[in-house]
């Protein structure tokens, strides 16, 4: 799960982490009643939305008078923002944070992922902060330093110590820098994030160490023992057909082709986009229906596949061992029939009561196209779709 | 013989009451020698209760005294299934397979800090995997029993489904299997690509291998280097990586299925599978005939 990055600050100050003065506003008016709030003479209006690149976007402006707070919110709030990690319709603004300025000496990055190799929370601290940091991992990884937390002990004095000072920090701010680096780590820990990241993390004139941006992430599998979190979710920037199929335990994702693809198990619904691309089209989604899917599982995901116009086409690929066949078939009969199904659908099953889920198809009068393996199943559909 | 379990291991079912614990053991039950070799289930709250005439103890250890039960299956639900395998690891049994999805990292990560810390030789299985089976032995896990069989390939996957399609591919083709490994798709997790690889490669009834990865992180990666660098020419090995269309950024299911940070793409791992001596297939329907033809 993702949170904007006011949300983000609110977190890392709770772990002692500096961060600029500002507030979250949804509106012109309370950028500019939070601008005066502030007070100064530099404020900073930051789009809110969940992708990176803001900046480049056009979502984060300086402001150097009221008029200009007004004018900066009143152009950021509402626009459709595209960056990199957006797609090229971009993403509403809706929400953003004022700021104060600040003076910035110095840009510096600093990161948390939990790493499968170690198995441990790895910190990575980088002296080229504000850029993209896996452009600096790409080109120049010896400026990127690693430090892999002990659980049992947490991230120690020395080692935030010396990372601090290998990635530039002077000698009198290193306390500092010391206390950002744990309340990260705590805050990582304790809110069981899945990414933590600071970039920039600035120097400031003064030798303040301060938190200029914040990104967090939180591991879905632990929400359950953070209702605090699951409350800063913003269901505006999730994408409505994830969230309706969340609503079923349904796993989907939306991509950009024109073939839906309903199956059970994410390894092998992987495997059936593959195959797809292989043959020669695209997949419109990932669906995992998983283990125990139901009539109405399989009705809802046909729901889902529907509602999106691209889709020409279904292949349906169920390797039936737990789940019967029997029980999909009479599934994809009855969602076939709710959804009055004008697209072609390409049926493959293995296992389980193969033979009578394949008589439940050819029994049902619907045009049901039935494969033999998936491969032949990819091949059918993608030629259906293209009129072959 | 077989890696990992055979027809004389005894296990335990931790979770043994709960609705999916029940219902795989009754199956896990009545597969092969199943009868024999699920001797003990563990609830602290139900000890001296029994499930389809399998004892339940208090505790893992008291199981192990009562029965002498060398594995345990984990079914307990995700906020407690860490705790779960400590309790294993605790007893010192050889084998820990948690099948239990949705675990939180945290708790993975703080559990394997303390196996490392404490020396521990269980080796652990999972979590989020479909379990391990050694067709016409015994089947510790979720597959279906009976699209196996009896034979002498080796089957590694992170997947589950995705499993059972090669199994089913081998089997059509008449080529049996030596032991099926489910590693699972979890990011912090027990044996990984090559540990397994490694297993197969020192079992004398293995002849080849199906290694079947997903996107995210390196383990296949770091299974094939080995391979190269140890094993090269002493056994055939195939593989398949699924997420070729999977866009980066994105889970795909499992939590530890993501490209992210432009690392752990599939064009990436059937790359260095190549190049170390695996033959790949982008095709998932020909898993089966890619490793006929090595052998």
């Amino acid at each position: 799960m993702k949170i904007h990055e006011y949300q983000g600050k609110e977190i890392l100050r709770k772990f002692g982490v500096a961060t600029p003065r500002g507030k979250a506003c949804f509106s012109v008016d309370e950028a500019v009643k939070a601008a005066e709030e502030l007070g100064g003479k530099v404020w900073v209006v930051k789009a809110q939305i969940h992708a990176g690149g803001r900046g480049k976007g056009g979502g984060v402006k300086v402001a150097k008078s009221m008029d200009e707070v007004r004018q900066h919110a009143g152009q950021i709030l509402g626009m459709q923002l595209k960056t990199h990690q957006t797609g090229p319709e971009g993403q509403k603004v809706h929400r953003l944070l004022v700021e104060e300025g600040a003076d910035i000496k110095k840009e510096l990055y600093v990161g948390m992922v939990v790493d499968r190799v170690s198995q441990r929370v790895c910190l990575m601290a980088s002296s080229e902060g504000g850029m993209d940091i896996e452009e600096v991992a790409a080109h120049t990884p010896e400026k990127i330093h690693k430090v892999f937390v002990d659980p049992a002990t947490g991230l120690k004095d020395a080692e935030a110590d010396d990372v601090a000072r290998k990635i530039g920090v002077p000698e009198a701010s290193v306390p500092q820098a010391r206390s950002v680096l744990q309340g990260l780590y705590k805050a990582f820990w304790e809110t069981d994030a899945s990414l933590a990241e600071i970039n920039p993390l600035i120097l400031t004139g003064d030798g303040r160490v301060v938190a200029l941006d914040a990104k967090m992430n939180f591991d879905s599998n632990a929400l359950f023992r953070h209702d605090d979190i699951v409350a800063m979710r913003d269901l505006d920037e999730e994408d409505p057909a994830e969230i309706e199929a969340s609503k079923f335990d349904l796993s989907y994702i939306s991509l950009d082709g024109n073939i839906g693809c309903l199956v059970n198990g994410a390894g092998l619904a992987m495997a059936t986009m593959d195959t797809i691309k292989l043959f020669g089209a695209e997949p419109a989604n990932f669906l995992d229906v998983g283990g125990g899917a139901t009539t109405e599982k399989v009705t809802e995901a046909f729901k889902l596949m529907l509602a999106n116009a691209k889709v020409k086409g279904i292949l349906v690929n169920i390797f039936g061992g737990i789940m019967k066949c029997d029980t999909i078939a009479t599934g994809v009969v009855a969602a076939a029939k709710e959804t009055h199904l004008s697209v072609p659908l390409v049926v493959r099953m293995r296992g389980t009561n193969e033979d009578i889920g394949k008589q439940i198809l050819k029994d049902s009068g619907l045009p049901i196209i039935s494969a033999s393996d998936m491969a032949d199943a990819a091949q059918k559909i993608v030629a259906a779709v293209s009129g072959k | 013989m077989s890696i990992l379990i055979n027809k004389d291991t005894r296990v335990v079912t931790q979770g043994i009451t709960g609705k999916t614990g029940q219902f795989h053991t009754k199956m896990c039950k009545e597969y092969a020698n199943g009868a024999n070799c699920f001797v003990a289930g563990v609830n602290p709250k139900k000890p001296g209760e029994s499930y389809e005439g399998i004892p339940i103890f208090a505790s893992v250890k008291e199981a192990r005294k009562q029965t002498g039960v060398n594995a345990s299956v984990v079914y307990v639900p995700p906020p407690f299934a860490a705790a779960a395998i400590w309790e294993a690891v605790e007893a010192e049994l050889d084998l820990v397979i948690c099948i239990t999805e949705g675990i939180p990292a945290r708790d993975m990560v703080e559990v394997k800090e303390k196996m490392r810390k404490a020396g521990s030789k269980t080796v652990l299985c999972g979590p989020n995997c479909p379990g391990i089976i050694t067709p016409d032995e015994i089947k510790i896990g979720i597959m279906p029993g009976h699209i196996h069989m009896k034979g002498r390939i080796g089957v590694v996957s992170r997947s589950g489904t995705l499993t059972y399609e090669a199994v089913g591919q081998l089997s059509d083709l008449g080529l049996g299997q030596s032991t099926a490994v489910g590693i699972g798709g979890d990011p912090v997790n027990g044996l990984k690509h090559k540990d397994v690889l490694e297993l197969f490669m020192n079992d004398p009834d293995t002849d080849a291998v199906i290694m079947i990865g997903e996107i995210g992180g390196s383990d296949e990666e770091a299974a094939a280097e080995w391979y190269a660098k140890e094993c090269r020419n002493k056994k055939p090995v195939v593989g398949f990586i699924a997420g070729v269309t999977a866009p980066a950024g994105k889970r795909m299911g499992h939590a530890g299925a993501i490209i992210s940070g432009g690392k752990g793409t599939a064009q990436e791992k059937l790359a260095v599978m190549e190049a170390c001596g695996i033959r790949t297939t982008k095709n998932p329907a020909e898993m089966g005939k890619l490793l006929k033809s090595v052998i």
